[in-house]
């Protein structure tokens, strides 16, 4: 039986607060944790199915033009190879995230360097990599393929243009003004897993492991793509071994299994190579960035520019959305926000961790240092006197509004100096030190869930839904979840994830997980709840469940007389996605060393202090903060994809040339969670935390650079020659 | 006698095909997930085991080199009904996420803790000759060869501090 709810209404009745297991916001431990650390944790590679062939991509060496001949016959009689595949339906990029449809697909027309062209099957996965380089492939190229986003006439996007009174006679009154503009450079999810797919066929059934984060969407497109019937396809991903939005949607592999195992007659897998998974997945656009602030004499701002250039592949809809929080994080009656699209033929651009506020937070909270220094007042205080009281280009309000208390409550446990702030004011030898800080906001999002709940007769639970848990914690929290609503250790709930046999959630992407299935779950608990009240005789209002017992002693195993009693739960946002503007907000601070000879910067120490709903479970919430935080290092210091100018192919396509954090650049990281409840935001009044800690955190850092050395920089990221570079005498 | 490698006590034939990663062999040819496959090219440390003691990067180097050795890998260390000390400070202090890199982690905090007991000095050392402290820095310079794209380096840096001074025993 399903039970739907769809909330046109905030929910402020805050339901969970009263009830009586305390588990939830607990920070236990994960419930999958220990098959992890132990390694009996089974990623989509990893599962023993017999007879399985190895397939590897073999990927395109020219920028743009068809494939005129594979020489099968060159690799068919080297030892172990079964087949080459080059069906027209192989797909050529990954999806979108939430795209539902198949990606690109017919391999024989090329469009970026890199692109997968064919599959070599062999029995062996040593035999199938040897294959694979040696496969011969011909091509007429086309040449002229447009590589350099600043030289091509970029298309604009109508969604995201704002223009708002007269933004120029505001700069041009203004008491204070800040004109800068930004770059900031591609970015790689770089999830520790590479894409991977073993597909196996029972008749016209095919069961895929693979590695995925939204199975709900990936289905459907994986149909699409081999022109199929969804109920003949189960896609299965217990253990997802990172994401970061690189798994979204189904990825070349994935299709390339299927048709394989297909031709052949027998189970293929295929994983990526690392230097693949860099090539053909998603990369974050490079961003070139205006910004323009106009300000009174207090620092109020009157006037607020945000223009963006992003990159993409022709015919791709992503274009990564730079301005999102810049239209509701701060006023200025005078606003002017417009986002336009270069089409190159780099690989295709799509979300990588935070799409949008990844990279616009951190421009824009540079660009207000900057502001701070010019009106002479602490940043932390600009920042308090820019809080809009309802959104500043909609007349909405906000859903819920943490960020003064954020920047309170941060600035507090930092131990920030609100004095005077000149740079170049503490060096010790070669360092010199200084503090910065920023504020964070990203947009809440959630979607349509369903999921099914099992109170046992034997007194335990069952949750099953198709989300993914990408390291996130979905299994904890639901267990927390259930456990919390039906009086249950949540040690007694079994969570059951990762499998389109059961019933569909959103998937993990856009931090909005949590929120959309753990409402479902709850949608589902509570008439579990009301089924039981019922039985007892009282008002479900008023059911108090815990320990496996109620107020008055009855037990769950005793009401259940030996049945199964399972609801499914339907969430489904209604007006409240209109109705309010909603998101996370946070502050960052950081402190940091700059070498005055070398321009090298290490992160001494870095807090953030974020408000997101209700937290489910302290320690994992923790974890998505300092992970998050630990990406701002990333973005602020090292990581940047390079592309070569001549065939638009990523030349750093491996861990060692792209610098993602490693031990030693992180340091002691501290995460304040700020409670909130926001009924707006979910029944559960719970929002997203997956992204938040990095949207702004690489502003502290190159606010904190500023102050420390006094070189003020504008591109992303601040490597040690750019730092030397812009550094005074 | 066939040439064997020792892999958790137990003893496997060496491949027959010379070009099977250390790495290769452990999840493909005896059925050992546990160790991760991350970049295949000694970039990531997710393959980390121990090989006689000493740990690597078992994708950089080929079964065949290994005939006589002994290889311990994350499902020596433990197992879920008995967890090593630093398979029980991961869980507790939350010192992974996506759990990908983490059996890399721990094989390689396992043997780096033998290194630090033994003073091999690293760059965060002080000193060349004097015995060396544990400190935080000196667990994050010796741990940076295992990457974690979750972001848990502040949770793995507690967990191992924790067993190195004696915890979770």
């Amino acid at each position: 039986m399903t039970v739907h709810f769809k909330q046109d209404e905030p929910d402020n009745s805050n339901r969970l607060d009263g009830m009586k297991q305390g588990v939830l916001g607990e920070p236990l431990p994960r419930i999958e944790g220990l098959a992890k650390v132990t390694g009996t944790a089974p990623y989509a590679a990893e599962y023993p199915i017999e007879n399985c062939a190895e397939g590897v991509l073999v990927t395109s060496t020219i920028t743009r033009g068809k494939v005129t001949s594979i020489d099968r016959r060159s690799v068919l009689s080297m030892p172990g190879v079964i087949a080459v595949v080059d069906d027209e339906k192989m797909c050529t990029r990954a999806a979108q995230g939430t795209a539902n449809e198949a990606p690109t697909q017919g391999p024989k027309q090329v469009c970026y360097w890199g692109q997968p062209i064919a599959l070599v099957v062999a029995e062996t996965f040593e035999q199938a990599r040897d294959a694979a380089k040696h496969l011969k492939v011909e091509y007429r190229e086309e040449d002229g393929a447009p590589l350099d986003p600043n030289a091509v006439e970029p298309e604009g996007q109508e969604d995201e243009t704002v223009h708002q009174g007269d933004l120029a006679h505001a700069m041009a009154e203004a008491a204070h003004n800040v004109d800068v503009t930004y770059t900031t450079k591609g970015h790689a999810s770089a999830a520790m897993e590479p894409h991977a797919a073993i597909a196996q066929w029972d008749g016209d059934k095919l069961t895929v492991h693979a590695s995925l984060q939204m199975l709900n969407y990936n289905i459907t497109e994986l149909a699409e793509a081999l022109d199929m019937e969804e109920e003949n396809i189960r896609l299965v991903s217990r253990f997802v071994g990172g994401g970061f939005g690189s798994k979204l949607g189904i990825s070349e592999e994935v299709v390339a299994a299927a048709l394989a195992a297909k031709q052949i007659g027998r189970p293929v897998r295929v994983v990526q190579s690392r230097q693949q998974v860099f090539q053909t997945v998603m990369r974050r656009s490079e961003t070139t960035q205006r910004l323009r602030l106009a300000a009174d004499s207090d620092g109020k701002l009157t006037g607020f520019g945000h223009e963006a250039l992003v990159s993409n592949l022709p015919g791709e809809s992503f274009a990564e959305p730079v301005l999102q929080s810049s239209h509701f994080l701060y006023g200025g009656e005078n606003r002017e926000l417009m986002l336009k699209v270069a089409r190159i033929h780099r690989m295709t651009a799509g979300s990588v961790r935070a799409p949008g506020e990844a990279v616009g937070m951190p421009t824009l909270e540079g660009a207000m240092d900057v502001l701070a220094e010019k009106v002479g007042i602490d940043p932390v205080e600009l920042r308090l006197r820019n809080i809009p009281e309802q959104d500043p280009e909609e007349d909405l309000p906000f859903s819920s509004h943490k960020l003064a208390d954020c920047l309170k409550q941060g600035a507090e446990a930092f131990g920030w100096d609100n004095g005077p702030r000149k740079p170049r004011r503490r060096r010790e030898g070669e360092w010199w030190i200084g503090t910065g800080m920023a504020s964070a906001a990203r947009v809440h999002n959630i979607a349509e869930a369903k999921a099914r709940v099992t109170l046992k007769a034997d007194g335990t639970a069952l949750v099953e839904t198709d989300m993914t848990d990408i390291g996130t914690g979905t299994y904890t929290i639901l267990a927390q979840i259930a456990g919390e609503m039906l009086g249950l250790d949540p040690k007694q709930v079994l969570v059951e994830l990762g499998d389109t046999r059961h019933p569909r959630g959103p998937g993990s992407g856009g931090s909005w997980g949590a929120a959309s299935i753990g409402s479902a779950v709850y949608v589902a608990c509570k008439v579990i709840r009301e089924e039981l009240a019922k039985k007892v005789g009282i008002s479900e209002e008023v059911l108090e469940l815990s320990e496996g017992k109620t107020a008055t002693g009855e037990s769950l195993t005793d009401l259940l007389e030996g049945n199964d009693l399972a609801r499914e739960g339907h969430y489904e946002p209604g007006d409240i996605e209109d109705d309010y503007t909603a998101s996370g907000f946070g502050a960052f601070f950081a402190e940091v060393r700059v070498n005055h000879y070398t321009g090298e910067t290490r992160v001494d120490r870095m807090l953030g202090a974020f408000g997101f709903g209700r937290v489910l479970n302290a320690k994992t919430a923790r974890s998505q903060c300092i992970g998050g935080i630990t990406w701002s290092i990333g973005v602020a210091l090292t990581e940047a994809l390079e592309f070569d100018p001549r065939d638009g192919h990523l030349v750093n396509c491996d861990l060692a040339e792209y610098h993602v954090p490693v031990h030693r650049d992180v340091p002691d990281i501290e995460a304040v969670l700020v409670e909130e409840r926001d009924g707006a935001a979910s029944p559960i009044q719970a929002k997203g935390i997956g992204e938040l800690g990095m949207c702004g955190g690489a502003a502290a850092i190159a606010n904190a650079i500023y102050n420390a050395c006094g070189a003020r920089l504008y591109d992303y990221p601040m490597t040690p020659d750019r730092v030397l570079a812009a550094m005074p005498d | 006698m066939a040439d064997t490698i020792t892999v958790n006590g137990t003893a496997h034939p060496v491949p027959d095909d010379p070009r099977v990663s250390l790495l290769d062999f452990l999840r493909q040819h005896i059925g050992l997930t546990g160790t991760k496959k991350g970049c295949d090219h000694g970039q990531c440390g997710a393959c980390t085991v121990i090989v006689n003691g000493i740990r690597i990067n078992s994708c950089l180097t080929l079964a065949a080199m290994h005939d006589g050795d002994s290889v311990t890998t994350i499902e020596g260390l433990g197992t879920p009904d008995e967890p090593s000390a630093l398979q029980r400070a991961f869980l507790e202090h939350d010192g992974f996420q996506c759990g990908y890199c983490t059996p890399g982690q721990i094989c390689s905090a396992t043997a780096m803790l033998e290194e630090l007991a033994a003073n091999w000095p690293s760059d965060a050392s002080e000193s060349l000759e004097e015995s060396i402290a544990i400190s935080g820095e000196e667990i994050r310079e010796r741990m940076s060869g295992n990457l974690c794209r979750c972001g848990a380096y502040a949770n793995i840096v507690a967990a191992i501090e924790e067993v190195a001074a004696g915890g979770r025993s």
